[in-house]
C-alpha cells in the first residue's frame, strides 16, 4: 500500500460544478477537502442553501450554520474566525471538536461542538440525512485513519448488488437495473389502447361494425328525396309522377333498417365483449401489480381507495369503452358522412346549417377541463367514503366497545356529504351546459329552414332536398347533442384511469433484481453489516452489525420502538437497507429474487392472519402442492391436529373471514403449520406468543420448540421468558445493540436486558401474590 | 419434520362393548375404551387419513387409506363415522324465501325437512362443484353436486352462490 497522504483523498474534483469556484476560493492551497456537505436550512427552518466543508485542518461553513444568522458582524462563536465578505466562519480541527447528526423534530441538525459546547448548528431536511451522516463519519475516518479515496462524502459508493456499478441515491439497485415499465405515464386514455391491442382482432371487428351499422343508418333519408321529387311533388302537380319506384324506394327503407338492426347488434354485442376484456385484463393488471408493491406503499395507502382503483375505477373505464367509446366513434362518423352528403348535394345550404358548429365546439372546450377537475374531486371524495367503510367495518368491535357508533356514523355522512357536494359541483355545470347545446341544435334546424325555404322559393333547391336536409340536420345534430354527453363520460373515465394508471406506474422500492442469484439451498447464516434505516428522517436503525451462525436462535429483546421489528422487516426484505448490507449466507439479500428468497423464510406473526378458505388451505399457503400427509405432519408439529380432528369439518373447515371462528392460541397453530410446511432455513417469531393466555402459550411453545430445531431463528418477544431457548440475546435500545449475550450473563452484567428481566419478574411476583 | 409416533400403531381391532363404547385394541396390545374416530378431510378426501383418538380427543392413531383394513374393521368404522357424521345430502330444494333471515325447506337423503338461514353467506361454495349450507342451529347439509340438481332447485341456489 503507497503511503497515504490527506492530498490522496482531495475530492475537489467530485464536487459539484455550481459549488466548485466558491469552495476553490475558501479553501487554502495546502488544504485538501475531505468532505462537504450542502446544507438547505438556515437557522430558522427556511429554505437556504450554504454548505460545511471538512479539511484536513478545519471546518468551514458559510453563514447559514452560524448559531445568531442574522448578524454578519457577529464574533461568532468562540474559537471561529470569520471572514466577513463570504459570511464564512472556520472552526480548527483540534482534538476536542466533535461533529454530530441529530434528529431535531421533522428536519436534521449538523451539530459542531467542542469541550466548552455548542459551535455552531446547520439544519436540513430529511433529504439530507443521508448525506450528514456521510459527512460525520468522513470525519471519523479522517482522525481513525481510515479515510479511504472510494468513500465519497456525497455518495458513498454502494455497488449495485445486481450488477456491480455504483449506485446513486438511496436505491437499492443502480439505475439500469431496476426494471422500467415500458411507458412513461402519459395521457391514460390513450394509454387504455395498449390493452386493446391485446384483443386486436375483435376490436378490429368492432370498428368494422360500427362504420357498418353507421353507414346503413345513412341510407334511409337519402331515400326520402327521391320518394319526394319523382313521385309525391309532381303527383301533387298534377305531372305525372313515377308510382313504380314507389316499392323499390319503401323496400330500401325498410332493409335499410333492418340491416341497420343487424349490424348494431353484433357491434353491440362485439364491443362489450372487448371492452368487458380489456376491464378484466386492467383489473388482473392492476391486481398484479399492487401485489408486486413493497409495504412502503400500502403503509401509506388506504385499503379502501385501493380497492376502489381496482373495481370501481376499471368497471367505469369498461363502462365508458363499451357504451360512450363506441357511440363516440359513431357520431364522429356520421357526422362526417352528413357533412360529406350535404356539401356534394348543395354546398351553400351545407355552409348554413354547419354556422353553429364552431360555437358549439368551443363551448365544449370550456366546458371540459372544468368537469374534469369536478369528476377527479368526486372520485377522490367516492374514495374517501369507500375508506371509511374499508376502516370501520373490520374495527366493528373498536367502535362498539367504545360505543362510537355515532362518531362513525358522523364520519360516513361527511365522507358522503363531500360526495355530495364533488357531484353537485359537476351538475350545476352540466345542467346549463345541457340545454345551451338543445338551444344551439335548435338554432341550427331554424336556419336550415330559413335559408331551405328561400332557396326552394327561388327555385334553386327542390322541396326533396330540403326535405333530406331537414331530416340529415336533425340527426347531425342529435348526434352533436350526444357528443356533448361524451364531454362528461370522457372526463369522468380519464380521471379514473388516471387514479388506475396511478398504481401501475408506482414502482416497488424493493426492487427485483434483473439478474438474480440462485439461492439455492440456504443455510440460513444471516449477517447485519452496519446497516441503517430510517422512515424519513426519524432513524430507526442505526449502525447494526450482528452475525447469527446457521441454526442458531437469537432472541430480540428491547422497549418498543427500539427496532426489533425493523430488524425483521430487513431480514424478510419488505424494506431495503438505507445504508450497510443484510447478507444471508454471504450474499447481499437484494441480489435474490424476492419471490425466492422468501420461500426460505417462515414467519409467525403476533396477529396470526388466516385467508377464508379451508383450514388445510390455509396450512398449505406458501407450498400450494402440499400433499394431505405433508399437511398433517405439519400440523401434528405445530400441536394444531387434535384440535382440528375436532371440528366438524376437521381439515376442511373453512376459516377466515366468514368462516369457523377459531381461538387466538388455535389460529397461531395453523400459522406455525403454515411456516413449518414450507420449511424454512430462517424463521422469524414476533411476538408469536404473546396475543394468548399463559396455558396457550405452552402449547404454542411446543409447537415452536419443534419449529425452530435446525433452524435459523430470530424471535422478538416481550415476555421474556419465552426465549429460553435463545443461545444469544440481543438488547436493542433507541435503534442500537446495547447488549448481545446468553441470558444468565447478560443477567449478571447488570445492564439493560437485567433491568427489563427484573422489571417483568417483580411484575410477575405482583401478580402472584 | 420429527413424525409423531401416534402413526405407527395399527389397530387390531375394533368393537362395540355391551355399553355401545368403541374399544380398539392396537398392535402393540393395548386397549383402549370409548375411542373416537374422525375423517381428516370429510369433504374432499372421505377415504383417507382417518384418526381414531381417545376419549379426551388425543390422537391413537391414524390410518392413511380404509381400503387398507381388513374388512371387519373397516365396517366397524364405517359404521360408527357415519353415525357420527349428521349431514343431511340436499336432493331437491323445494323453496327458499329471499329475504334475511331466510325459510328453507328441502328434500334431503334423511327425508324433508325445513331450516332458517341467517344470512346468505351461510351458503358456501366448496369445491368448485360443491356446496355447503350451514343453518341457524349450527346443522350443515351438503349439496355434492350443484349441476346435478334439477332445473328448478338451481334457480334458487343462483340466489344465494
Amino acid at each position: 500500500m503507497p503511503v497515504r497522504t490527506p492530498e490522496n483523498f482531495d475530492i475537489r474534483q467530485e464536487l459539484p460544478l455550481r459549488l466548485r469556484a466558491t469552495v476553490d476560493a475558501m479553501l487554502g492551497r495546502e488544504e485538501a477537502l475531505l468532505g462537504w456537505f450542502e446544507v438547505d436550512l438556515d437557522a430558522r427552518l427556511n429554505f437556504v442553501d450554504s454548505f460545511v466543508l471538512l479539511t484536513d485542518k478545519r471546518i468551514v461553513g458559510t453563514s447559514g450554520g452560524d448559531l445568531r444568522p442574522t448578524s454578519p458582524q457577529n464574533n461568532g462563536a468562540p474559537g471561529g474566525m470569520e471572514d466577513a465578505a463570504a459570511g464564512e466562519k472556520s472552526w480548527p480541527l483540534s482534538a476536542e471538536l466533535s461533529i454530530q447528526s441529530k434528529e431535531k423534530g421533522g428536519a436534521g441538525a449538523l451539530e459542531l461542538v467542542d469541550a466548552n459546547g455548542l459551535l455552531a448548528q446547520w439544519r436540513f431536511t430529511p433529504a439530507r440525512t443521508k448525506a450528514a451522516h456521510h459527512f460525520v463519519d468522513r470525519l471519523k475516518q479522517f482522525r481513525s485513519g481510515s479515510l479511504s479515496d472510494g468513500d465519497l462524502s456525497e455518495s458513498s459508493e454502494v455497488l449495485c448488488p445486481s450488477c456491480g456499478s455504483p449506485i446513486k441515491g438511496d436505491q437499492g439497485l443502480c439505475e439500469t437495473c431496476i426494471a422500467l415499465p415500458g411507458t412513461r405515464p402519459g395521457r391514460s386514455l390513450l394509454r387504455l389502447l395498449r390493452f386493446a391491442r391485446k384483443r386486436g382482432a375483435m376490436s378490429f371487428l368492432g370498428l368494422v361494425l360500427t362504420v357498418g351499422s353507421t353507414s346503413a343508418g345513412m341510407v334511409p333519408p337519402y331515400l326520402t328525396k327521391p320518394i319526394l321529387d319523382k313521385v309525391l311533388v309532381p303527383y301533387q302537380n298534377g305531372q305525372e309522377a313515377a308510382f313504380r319506384l314507389i316499392p323499390w324506394l319503401l323496400g330500401g327503407l325498410a332493409a335499410a333498417s333492418i340491416l341497420t338492426w343487424i349490424l348494431s347488434w353484433a357491434r353491440t354485442y362485439v364491443v362489450a365483449w372487448v371492452s368487458e376484456r380489456i376491464a378484466a385484463d386492467l383489473r388482473n393488471q392492476t391486481y398484479a401489480h399492487l401485489q408486486r408493491l413493497s409495504l412502503e406503499y400500502f403503509g401509506g395507502k388506504r385499503t379502501g381507495d385501493l380497492i376502489a382503483r381496482v373495481s370501481t375505477d376499471t368497471d367505469r373505464i369498461c363502462y365508458f369503452l363499451s357504451v360512450y367509446l363506441v357511440d363516440f366513434a359513431n357520431d364522429i362518423l356520421m357526422i362526417v358522412m352528413t357533412a360529406g352528403i350535404l356539401l356534394s348535394i348543395d354546398v351553400r345550404l351545407a355552409a348554413a346549417t354547419l354556422i353553429p358548429l364552431p360555437l358549439i365546439a368551443w363551448l365544449v372546450h370550456q366546458v371540459r377541463s372544468r368537469l374534469r377537475g369536478g369528476f377527479q374531486l368526486g372520485s377522490r371524495a367516492w374514495a374517501d367514503m369507500t375508506s371509511v367503510l374499508a376502516d370501520t367495518i373490520p374495527g366493528i368491535r373498536v367502535v362498539k366497545a367504545f360505543a362510537q357508533e355515532h362518531r362513525e356514523i358522523e364520519r360516513f355522512r361527511r365522507a358522503n356529504d363531500r360526495v355530495l357536494h364533488a357531484n353537485d359541483r359537476v351538475n350545476r355545470l352540466w345542467s346549463f351546459f345541457g340545454p345551451v347545446i338543445v338551444l344551439l341544435t335548435d338554432l341550427g334546424i331554424l336556419i336550415v329552414w330559413i335559408v331551405g325555404v328561400w332557396q326552394v322559393y327561388n327555385k334553386n333547391v327542390t322541396v326533396g332536398t330540403l326535405t333530406l336536409f331537414v331530416a340529415y340536420i336533425s340527426r347531425f345534430y342529435v348526434r352533436l347533442d350526444s357528443m356533448s354527453r361524451m364531454v362528461s363520460a370522457t372526463q369522468r373515465t380519464a380521471a379514473a384511469a388516471q387514479r388506475v394508471f396511478g398504481i401501475l406506474d408506482r414502482e416497488a422500492t424493493v426492487p427485483e433484481p434483473v439478474h438474480p442469484i440462485k439461492t439455492g439451498r440456504l443455510s440460513g447464516r444471516i449477517e447485519f453489516r452496519d446497516v441503517g434505516f430510517r422512515y424519513g428522517a426519524r432513524t430507526v436503525v442505526e449502525g447494526l452489525n450482528l452475525t447469527i451462525e446457521p441454526g442458531e436462535m437469537i432472541g430480540l429483546v428491547g422497549p418498543s420502538g427500539s427496532g426489533k421489528t425493523t430488524v425483521v422487516n430487513l431480514v424478510c426484505r419488505f424494506y431495503d437497507v438505507a445504508e450497510g448490507t443484510v447478507l444471508i449466507d454471504g450474499t447481499d439479500v437484494r441480489s435474490f429474487s424476492i419471490e425466492e428468497y422468501r420461500q426460505h423464510i417462515g414467519l409467525v406473526l403476533q396477529e396470526p392472519f388466516l385467508f377464508y378458505g379451508t383450514i388445510a388451505e390455509n396450512i398449505s399457503y406458501g407450498r400450494p402442492g402440499a400433499t394431505r400427509e405433508e399437511i398433517i405432519s405439519a400440523a401434528r408439529a405445530a400441536r394444531a391436529h387434535e384440535f382440528i380432528l375436532r371440528l366438524p369439518d376437521g381439515y376442511d373447515s373453512l376459516v377466515g373471514e366468514r368462516g369457523q371462528s377459531l381461538s387466538g392460541g388455535e389460529r397461531q397453530r395453523i400459522s406455525i403449520a403454515r411456516a413449518l410446511l414450507i420449511d424454512p432455513r430462517i424463521l422469524i417469531l414476533d411476538e408469536a406468543t404473546s396475543s394468548v393466555d399463559t396455558e396457550t402459550e405452552r402449547e404454542i411453545q411446543l409447537a415452536l420448540d419443534n419449529l425452530i430445531q435446525g433452524r435459523t431463528t430470530i424471535a422478538i418477544a416481550h415476555r421474556l421468558s419465552t426465549l429460553s431457548r435463545a443461545s444469544r440475546l440481543v438488547v436493542m435500545e433507541r435503534g442500537h445493540i446495547v447488549e448481545i449475550g446468553p441470558h444468565q450473563e447478560l443477567l449478571a452484567q447488570g445492564g439493560t436486558y437485567s433491568r427489563l428481566y427484573r422489571a417483568q419478574s417483580d411484575h410477575l411476583e405482583e401478580r402472584a401474590l | 419434520m420429527t413424525a409423531p409416533q401416534t402413526s405407527a400403531l395399527k389397530p387390531v381391532s375394533l368393537e362395540h362393548d355391551a355399553w355401545g363404547q368403541l374399544i380398539l385394541e392396537t398392535d402393540d396390545g393395548r386397549r383402549f375404551t370409548g375411542v373416537i374416530p374422525a375423517r381428516a378431510f370429510p369433504v374432499s378426501d372421505p377415504e383417507h387419513w382417518v384418526s381414531i383418538c381417545d376419549s379426551q380427543g388425543h390422537e391413537l392413531l391414524s390410518i392413511e387409506n380404509l381400503s387398507s383394513l381388513a374388512s371387519g374393521l373397516r365396517t366397524v368404522l364405517e359404521a360408527e363415522l357415519a353415525h357420527r357424521e349428521f349431514v343431511p345430502v340436499i336432493q331437491r330444494l323445494v323453496s327458499a324465501t329471499t329475504q334475511e333471515p331466510s325459510d328453507w325447506v328441502v328434500e334431503t337423503d334423511r327425508g324433508r325437512t325445513a331450516f332458517q338461514l341467517n344470512s346468505e353467506d351461510d351458503v358456501r361454495r366448496i369445491e368448485p362443484d360443491q356446496a355447503s349450507i350451514v343453518d341457524s342451529h349450527g346443522i350443515r347439509y351438503l349439496i355434492p353436486c350443484v349441476a346435478k340438481l334439477d332445473p328448478a332447485s338451481r334457480r334458487i341456489l343462483d340466489h344465494f352462490l
